[in-house]
């Protein structure tokens, strides 16, 4: 048992040390380091601009997408070698948030599933930035049932004609493309009437709107879609079996190892050591010493889960299902630590912003944390997923399976 | 990087997975938890001649000589196994003990007795209420001979001899106190069996009247080796509650699957779907952190101390938590003796507090992680 790199490992991970301590905009290391939930924008610059100026100075030096094939601006470097990357790459990993999803999940979709041509044409500047992807599959009438998604797809001539209604999607609003998951045949039970496009975002017809979430912020929109039309060509998989291609870019989603989870945690433990309360240190406090102690055992237990996968990836081995919790513990976390670092401040905790202890840091963290639980499979989906997969429990019982799309019922009431 | 057991480890937790399923049915921890023996016997020279008992300790003492991860592998199968057998205060505390601080003598007389099943030892540190600290400690040491009440001491009725922790001054400082070894079968001392949590487990309170004893570790050493011995026993109880946790979790999966109830599989409600899960996240974190822990003991590295509290705390949760809910799976049957699951929730909740309650690891784990900060 031992953290130690194999020669191989340790010889790329100099090599990228190298580069990137050569090529990293430095001059934001320190606000990317203090970011936190909740609060990621760069003071001094356009965070898309940096992010988008870093990406393409990664591709170009072939860091980009590492485990992408070359030919389509990756490096084709094993799982392992991502994660090192990742480790050294440290706080600029920040700079990728924008690019998750199109790096994620639109590229293997899209390279599982979309023409020769299409692949050599769209994914370099995927890869390299310059075109950012959007993932349109949530609707206001399925969120953990994305199945019962409503947007129509109608074939008309050589072109699919698009009307309806996609939401919670990340970043449409500086997308060029989007993968799009639509329904072809509503007279068929719900999983077997979809299938799946990839679009140009500034397609006549497509209407992005931000949503102003709980927290204030707009990372998320509504998009509208008006008789858009796509050529044929743009369709991934055949005709009604978009479901099964949906689950090629989910099971991507899910399994990216080693990418940090945020808890909370090392920003509560800094808060604490050095906070004073009305009868003394706080670290020195039984009660806040307690839960911090809960907390840091959930923080490192993730920590150490993380290194047995990654020690799986490092022989060439399949991770088992362990790393699943990560989503689960991290999000319920983050929010409760966030809650309970209002707590300590005393009635002054309710001033968010600018004024507020550490400018708001974990008032940030407390508005934004509800999103972290729900996005990408709730809570709920994550435990069933856990009893699924993990435990071999038996599913739910799917009383609309069978049931032709058009018959299933809209209405909870009346 | 190789955050994992080695092949050999794994197929030694697979043998000693194998003789346990055989030698250690329920059936057989029953005998025990009904009160028919203090523990069981055969198991227990059965483990002797597997060369469990001795697996960390040296070969030039009688041991197999291969580490503490295969300890740590071992463990992991003895609380699946709800073993009946004084193996954490044999194996965890007095052999650690022996082995940080014992003189050559001292090891060859009982180190070779452990590994071959023939010592029961164990580790006399608590006198009633409270967790370990220098205070609590208030059994006098004076010319090798020691007076006092220790309570409750693990397996002390079966124990040939014990490590004893004793004061040798009263300035307030850690230096007060040393160890010392006593042969209790040598006299001296008089031996209470405790009605306990886990009958599968004994505790007894002993008195030392005027007993006779030998040093162990140097005079003023006690409080620093006892911490040592706490923090390896630590982890290795980790890793049996981490086992434990484990078996709690299938039982109540399986039965989950077995259970019809309103017509269906009762693991096909949510609600009974997300308890299992939500075990399997508290198992999956302890087993981590044990795994980290097992990391920092088997190279001795500087973050022992912290990786000893964070795999102590996460384990004793982890054990308690899915114990309990495996009872609530089961419903009514669960709560019955003729069920098996009260067995682990006893185990669950007695580990709980052997080596210090959870407030004092909680406690413990705060000051060591701002001590490496500090650093």
């Amino acid at each position: 048992m031992n953290f130690d790199d194999t020669p191989q490992e340790a010889e790329f991970r100099a090599t990228a040390r190298a580069w990137i301590s050569a090529n990293a905009p430095k001059q934001y290391e320190d606000e990317l380091r203090k970011s936190s939930l909740g609060r990621t924008a760069l003071k001094s610059a356009d965070i898309l601009e940096v992010a988008k100026a870093w990406q393409k100075k990664k591709a170009d030096a072939g860091w980009a997408c590492l485990h992408w094939p070359k030919e389509y601006g990756g490096r084709g470097s094993s799982p392992i070698e991502r994660v090192i990357w990742q480790q050294e790459e440290g706080p600029f990993g920040q700079l990728s948030r924008m690019f998750i999803i199109g790096h994620g999940m639109c590229g293997p979709t899209m390279m599982a599933f979309a023409r020769e041509e299409h692949k050599r044409t769209y994914l370099p500047p995927l890869a390299s930035g310059e075109k950012v992807w959007c993932q349109l599959f949530s609707e206001p009438a399925g969120g953990s049932d994305v199945a019962g998604l409503r947007t129509r797809a109608e074939k008309d001539g050589d072109d699919w004609v698009i009307n309806g209604q996609k939401i919670w999607t990340s970043g449409a609003h500086y997308s060029d493309y989007g993968i799009l998951l639509t329904r072809t045949d509503p007279t068929v039970p719900k999983h077997k009437g979809l299938t799946m496009f990839f679009l140009d975002m500034k397609s006549p017809g497509v209407e992005v709107r931000p949503i102003k979430q709980a927290s204030g912020a707009s990372d998320f929109n509504e998009v509208y879609f008006t008789n858009v039309r796509i050529p044929d060509h743009q369709r991934l998989g055949e005709v009604g079996d978009g479901w099964n291609v949906s689950l090629t870019t989910l099971m991507n989603e899910r399994s990216a190892i080693g990418a940090a989870v945020s808890t909370g945690f090392p920003e509560l433990f800094e808060y604490c050591s050095s906070l004073m309360l009305d009868d003394g240190p706080a670290i020195e406090d039984r009660a806040v010493r307690s839960k911090l102690a809960n907390w840091a055992v959930k923080a490192s237990g993730l920590k150490y889960t993380s290194m047995r996968a990654i020690s799986a990836l490092s022989k060439g081995e399949r991770p088992g299902p362990e790393n699943s919790i990560g989503k689960l513990v991290a999000g319920s976390m983050i929010q409760d630590v966030a809650t309970y670092a209002l707590d300590l401040q005393g009635a002054s905790g309710v001033i968010s912003g600018e004024d507020a202890e550490l400018a708001g840091r974990f008032q940030a963290m407390l508005l934004r944390a509800p999103g972290t639980r729900v996005e990408g499979g709730t809570d709920e989906i994550m435990r069933n997923i856990i009893a699924e997969r993990v435990l071999g429990l038996p599913g739910d019982i799917r009383v609309d399976k069978d049931v032709p799309f058009n018959k299933i019922p809209t209405k909870g009431r009346g | 990087m190789n955050f994992d057991f080695s092949d050999d480890q794994k197929q030694l937790r697979d043998q000693a997975r194998k003789f346990l399923t055989e030698k250690c049915s329920p059936k057989a921890v029953r005998v025990v938890l009904d009160g028919k023996a203090p523990y069981d016997k055969e198991l227990w020279k059965g483990l002797a001649e597997m060369g469990f008992l001795g697996v960390a300790i040296p070969e030039e003492f009688g041991g197999a000589g291969a580490g503490h991860l295969e300890l740590c592998v071992i463990a992991e199968e003895m609380g699946r196994a709800n073993a009946p057998v004084p193996f954490s205060s044999t194996v965890y505390l007095a052999a650690e003990a022996l082995l940080i601080a014992g003189s050559d003598a001292q090891k060859k007389k009982w180190l070779p007795a452990i590994a071959s099943g023939e010592a029961i030892g164990t580790l006399a540190l608590f006198e009633g209420k409270g967790n370990p600290a220098p205070n609590n400690v208030k059994l006098t040491a004076a010319n090798g001979v020691l007076t006092g009440v220790k309570k409750p001491v693990p397996d002390g009725a079966i124990a040939d001899f014990a490590v004893v922790a004793a004061r040798i001054g009263s300035s307030g400082r850690d230096s007060d106190i040393s160890l010392f070894l006593v042969d209790l079968k040598a006299g001296g001392v008089e031996v209470k069996s405790l009605t306990n949590l886990d009958p599968t487990r004994g505790q007894a309170e002993i008195t030392f009247k005027d007993c006779k004893a030998e040093p162990l570790g140097a005079a003023g050493e006690g409080w620093s080796i006892l911490t040592q011995v706490l923090d390896r026993a630590a982890v290795l109880c980790a890793f049996e509650q981490v086992g434990g946790s484990d078996r709690a979790l299938e039982m109540g999966r399986d039965y989950a699957l077995d259970r019809i109830a309103f017509g269906r599989q009762i693991g096909s409600f949510q609600a009974v779907k997300h308890m299992l899960a939500d075990m399997y996240v508290s198992a999956t974190l302890a087993r981590s952190n044990s795994y980290y822990g097992a990391w920092a003991l088997s190279t001795n590295a500087a973050e022992l101390p912290e990786a000893a509290a964070a795999a102590r705390i996460s384990a004793t949760q982890a054990f308690q938590h899915c114990a309990k809910n495996n009872i609530q799976v089961h419903g009514g049957m669960g709560f019955t003796w003729e069920f098996d699951c009260h067995m682990y929730y006893r185990r669950a909740n007695a580990m709980a507090l052997g080596l210090g309650s959870l407030s004092y690891w909680e406690d413990q784990l705060i000051d060591r992680m701002r001590k490496k900060n500090a650093a």
